[in-house]
């Protein structure tokens, strides 16, 4: 292998840029596992508790780029306890220790403190972009920090955070000297902004492309914002609130028309639906469009903006829009890759009552390019999904939920297992799958057989007996996150193949009937795996008897061993 | 004796977790049995449920923690802000009142949870389970004007009926006008006379 020198090897490699494909690079030799660890920029973590911070920088020292992924996914639905863990300061203290040139920091379910985001800022000269996840643990006084000290900033990029608004004025704390910003996203904070300040951002900031703003920000800001950034390709509209006969109005009518470049579109958290009028000028570009927090816009008014939108790619809507609605979108958005739509219930809207599989088949047969979905929905029955399978052959990422969670094929009264053994037979490429309805150990024989690409199951409420979670662990070679809840599968099937675990993330089992005993017996065996066990916020008691069920089991592999900053009702063997 | 007629049914014992509604529901022979139904978010009878594994998991469907799966922070912000139900909340001690969103909670359960936190006080659950013996009493003024005990009415009816709440002390509560429906004590003391 000593054909070209290391330069043009280093040179060659910087052409390869996905992770998995470098990983591939450095096991062909030692001298490519050397070229590659020091050429290598950007790291991916998918559990924090997977390796030590020192070892990964000692792998990678020209690491810029780090991406780190904390709580379990499950976390999202409050399944996980208050303090579990995730927390991000050890991994930046180390990087800063180690003098790392770190450009740019993605977290997403961690533990993020003020403490953290202001060593953040302190340490890193050319800090360039920030983006948080999924986060909780920060207050503005963190983002303050970050503002004032980042100089060459470019991304500040807030998620779906759960953020301590103390009202600062964190925005105010940009100097004028920073004129860098391309993406500023601050839709998750509740609290008001300085808009002054906000204005002056945006007028000295000529590369800014994505704008998301928060509730706060009214419609009378928004025109002046645009006015100033004309270019935006990504907006958020925080409140779009204002008397469609105003003055105002009809001044942010013609300032939007303006908006050339504009291709996506999210927000509208407080919106007058008389307003939409206003951005029908930039529907017809528009290739993503998130209405899934805009509780204020009826199904007519959504199905009125959503046939001027025909080149949408990503569509996320709540499930207001209906079979109807979904019906507009089929025909209407024949580009369509990416669809999702979540549940209004949650929010009590007395309407007709959400989707159901006729939506779905619809779209299905619209959207030929369709490759990822998550579908919230009434009712679904075999029929639809074999449907649905034949139609979208190269789907990518399926998550169906039935929002009763065991119910069956309403027309037939038969499990849903056909339906989703359509979907693995004929979704070749399937990557990602999240079942529901009622379910037998069938279901998870097909996906055993057939899902030969699925990296990530998601199973509640489903299966007869050991065997489905059997066939599952020895079928899918390429299974990678396994998360279970309220199954019945227990302690034969969690220890048929514990070498498995090995060559995955991680497994979440909870309300399921595996034994504190069977947990035990793993954690023994495999010692390079962690098996963390939680009750409700009590905390565990090492003593009790082998033979008691487990409320909650997460599982994951490690080079990092056990670690030490869980609280005390986790427990890990 | 026609026991149902007293409506002592509230004294059955029964497995079961707070806050599930039962119903009263009359079968084919017009006997009516309280029937513990799913809340409008499943909108499906007991039929479909007796199958597979879920059996076990169907009781508990109306407190499932974590279903549907939508994350916290999703739940938390797709409020329409026209359909908030802000209302005052007062408790005797405290220097100033709160307010808090209705809208929010999907039952009385919640609510009591909601309450402690908000004045830190505890056995706010306690006291809509048993108002008898607790040291604080969940009171609302309704649209009438009248002040009514919480917890007696369905939900959704006292979600539009509740004008503001005032967490009261037990001690206060005697005298105060209360009119609560099938107080047990006082009926069956009543009775006893």
């Amino acid at each position: 292998m000593n054909i070209f020198p290391d330069e043009v090897i280093e040179q060659i490699f910087g052409y390869v840029t996905s992770q998995r494909d470098r990983n591939a690079l450095s096991l062909v030799c030692k001298n490519w596992h050397k070229l590659e660890r020091c050429s290598r920029k950007s790291v991916l973590i998918g559990n924090c508790y997977s390796i030590s911070p020192e070892r990964v920088i000692e792998r990678f020292p020209e690491l810029k780029s780090l991406t780190l992924k904390g709580k379990p996914h499950f976390a999202d639905f409050n399944l996980v306890p208050h303090g579990w863990g995730g927390f991000v300061y050890p991994w930046i203290e180390a990087l800063a220790k180690t003098k790392v040139d770190l450009e740019k920091l993605k977290l997403k379910r961690m533990v993020v403190t003020d403490e953290g985001l202001e060593l953040l800022a302190r340490s890193f000269m050319n800090f360039k972009s920030l983006v948080l996840l999924s986060c909780e643990g920060f207050t503005t006084t963190g983002l303050a920090a970050i503002a004032a000290n980042c100089r060459f900033l470019r991304e500040l990029d807030l998620q779906e955070n759960e953020v301590d608004d103390h009202k600062g004025q964190w925005l105010s704390c940009f100097p004028d000297c920073c004129t860098s910003l391309v993406s500023l996203n601050f839709a998750c904070l509740k609290g008001e902004i300085n808009l002054g300040a906000l204005e002056r951002l945006v007028a000295r900031s000529p590369n800014l492309k994505s704008l998301r703003l928060n509730h706060t920000v009214p419609l009378s800001a928004l025109q002046r914002i645009l006015m100033q950034a004309p270019q935006l390709v990504d907006l958020g509209i925080g409140s779009f609130i204002h008397d469609p006969h105003s003055e105002v109005y009809t001044r942010l009518k013609n300032t939007i028309i303006k908006c050339k470049s504009m291709t996506s579109l999210s927000g509208f958290f407080e919106v007058l639906p008389g307003c939409l009028r206003a951005i029908y000028p930039v529907c017809m570009n528009l290739t993503a469009l998130n209405l899934s927090y805009a509780a204020g816009i009826h199904c007519r008014e959504l199905i009125k903006l959503i046939r001027r939108c025909g080149k949408l790619q990503r569509l996320w809507i709540m499930d207001c829009i209906g079979d109807y609605g979904l019906g507009v979108v089929a025909s209407t958005c024949k580009d369509l890759q990416e669809l999702r739509v979540f549940p209004s219930v949650l929010i009590g809207l007395n309407g007709p009552a959400g989707v159901s599989e006729k939506g779905l088949v619809a779209i299905s047969m619209g959207c030929t390019k369709l490759h990822s979905l998550l579908y919230f929905c009434q009712q679904m029955t075999n029929a639809a999904l074999i449907t649905v399978a034949k139609n979208c052959p190269n789907c990518i990422r399926f998550r169906l939920c039935i929002l009763d969670p065991t119910k069956p094929d309403p027309d037939t009264l038969q499990p849903l297992d056909e339906g989703f053994g359509a979907i693995v037979q004929s979704c070749k490429q399937l990557r990602r799958l999240s079942l529901s309805g009622q379910l037998t150990d069938r279901v998870f024989l097909y996906i055993g057989v057939y899902a030969e690409q699925l990296e990530m199951l998601s199973i509640a409420f489903a299966g007869q007996s050991d065997k489905g979670m059997m066939y599952v662990l020895n079928g899918c070679k390429k299974l990678r996150k396994l998360e279970i809840r309220d199954s019945p599968f227990g302690d034969p099937a969690l220890l048929t193949d514990m070498g498995k675990y090995e060559t995955m993330r991680s497994l979440w089992m909870s309300s399921c009937d595996v034994t504190i005993g069977a947990c035990k017996a793993l954690a023994e065996k495999m010692r390079r795996l962690n098996v963390e066990i939680f009750n409700e916020n009590e905390k565990v008691d090492c003593s009790v008897d082998g033979g008691q069920k487990v409320q909650k089991m997460y599982l994951y592999r490690t080079l990092a061993g056990r670690r030490n900053d869980a609280p005390e009702h986790v427990w890990i063997l | 004796m026609a026991k149902e007629d007293l409506g002592l049914e509230i004294t059955e014992l029964r497995l079961g977790l707070p806050d599930t509604e039962h119903v009263s529901v009359a079968n084919k022979n017009g006997e009516k049995k309280n029937k513990r139904v799913f809340s409008e978010i499943d909108g499906v009878g007991d039929e479909n449920s007796s199958s597979g594994g879920g059996d076990r998991k169907m009781e508990s469907k109306n407190q499932v923690v974590g279903w549907p799966p939508v994350c916290s922070y999703r739940k938390k912000n797709s409020v329409n802000e026209a359909s908030k139900m802000y209302v005052k909340v007062s408790m005797d001690g405290a220097p100033f009142l709160r307010k808090m969103d209705l809208g929010l909670h999907k039952g009385y359960s919640d609510l009591a949870f909601a309450l402690e936190k908000l004045f830190g006080c505890y056995g706010m659950v306690e006291a809509l389970k048993n108002a008898e013996n607790s040291e604080h009493v969940p009171i609302y003024e309704d649209k009438d004007g009248d002040w009514m005990l919480v917890g007696d009415v369905p939900w959704e009816m006292f979600m539009e009926s509740c004008k503001r709440l005032r967490i009261m002390k037990r001690a206060d509560a005697k005298g105060f006008g209360l009119q609560p429906k099938g107080s047990l004590k006082g009926f069956i003391e009543s009775v006893g006379k």
